[in-house]
């Protein structure tokens, strides 16, 4: 573990942490929309972990000058993980905008959006379903 | 310097984190949210991702905030008070987090020109879309000619999620739940 082990590998451990913020939003609270926020904070810090491996040490962004005289004497970062990360964030927000539309459906059919009361919910529903239907079998479910 | 501007960057986007954590104001969350997309649009200028950059502003502060806030008017706008503190999502995050840490152990350090991500396609992209594409931006000469289909799916997925929205609360689903109410 040299000191620089550690600046080289710093950043990943950084991202490492913010998506751990992100994840425990997710296990850990029970509100649907935050939830949602708490994963929009997961799978940024995985396109931010995916960029970070796309720069190059004294490198600048991927774009040669207007009249393409390119100097070879300049670095250019990665541009192939930034394609990626381009397509990933307007999908993230395509399937964000669904889970949104499953939680407005959500709170019409249950009346919240908190998981636990949902939760209640369905386990009274549950219960009652089998009473009556025991009622129904002569009491011998 | 590069990395000081990083850690700044880095520590405000934990901070944003955990007030989006802590807070039970949804308009609030929403707000920090934006914060949030804004700040890593600032790590990707730079991280060199000029052109992620753009789409993480656009889309992730701006069409984001619109549809977390519209959900937000629909359904509710606080959090109930949380339930009693739980051991084990915090177990399960540390652990995960542990494994993950473990795993970037065997990575090329951060920047080094000779990781096996810089040395295959980069290059190939680098030296040939002046001649093949002819267009000064690379990411854009990838995105729509080299990897094109990768857009076309993209497309895709857009245009089902798209029709998913529209069947779970559209005014076709509505009509029919409201017709099928009717009918019991």
């Amino acid at each position: 573990m040299t000191l620089d082990f550690i600046l080289g590998h710093l950043n990943y451990w950084l991202f490492i942490i913010l998506m751990m913020i992100g994840f425990y939003i997710v296990v850990a609270r029970g509100n649907y929309i935050k939830k949602i926020v708490g994963l929009n904070i997961f799978q940024a810090a995985v396109f931010m972990f995916y960029i970070s491996l796309s720069k190059v040490e004294g490198g600048t962004a991927p774009i040669f000058p207007i009249d393409m005289n390119i100097d070879p004497q300049v670095v250019y970062s990665n541009p192939l993980p930034h394609v990626l990360i381009l397509t990933a964030i307007v999908v993230g927000i395509a399937t964000t905008s669904l889970g949104l539309a499953l939680i407005v459906r959500i709170r019409e059919e249950y009346g919240t959006i908190e998981e636990d009361e949902i939760l209640e919910i369905e386990s009274k529903l549950q219960s009652d379903e089998n009473s009556t239907e025991g009622a129904s079998m002569g009491g011998r479910a | 310097m590069e990395l000081f501007i990083n850690l700044v960057l880095f520590f405000m986007l934990v901070a944003t984190a955990i007030a989006i954590l802590r807070m039970r104001h949804l308009f609030a969350v929403v707000m920090l949210s934006g914060v949030f997309s804004l700040l890593s649009a600032l790590l990707f200028v730079a991280l060199d991702a000029v052109d992620v950059a753009f789409t993480e502003a656009a889309v992730g502060a701006g069409i984001s905030t619109v549809l977390l806030l519209g959900t937000m008017a629909l359904t509710a706008r606080n959090e109930k008070m949380p339930r009693e503190f739980s051991i084990v999502p915090l177990l399960v995050v540390m652990a995960t987090g542990a494994v993950l840490i473990y795993g970037t152990l065997d990575m090329p350090s951060f920047g080094s020109p000779t990781s096996p991500a810089q040395t295959h396609l980069a290059e190939k992209f680098l030296t040939q879309s002046p001649s093949e594409v002819g267009i000064p931006n690379v990411v854009s000469a990838i995105l729509a000619s080299y990897r094109g289909y990768d857009t076309l799916g993209e497309t895709v997925v857009v245009f089902t999620a798209c029709i998913g929205v529209l069947m779970l609360i559209g005014s076709f689903a509505r009509r029919r739940r409201k017709n099928d109410g009717g009918a019991e």
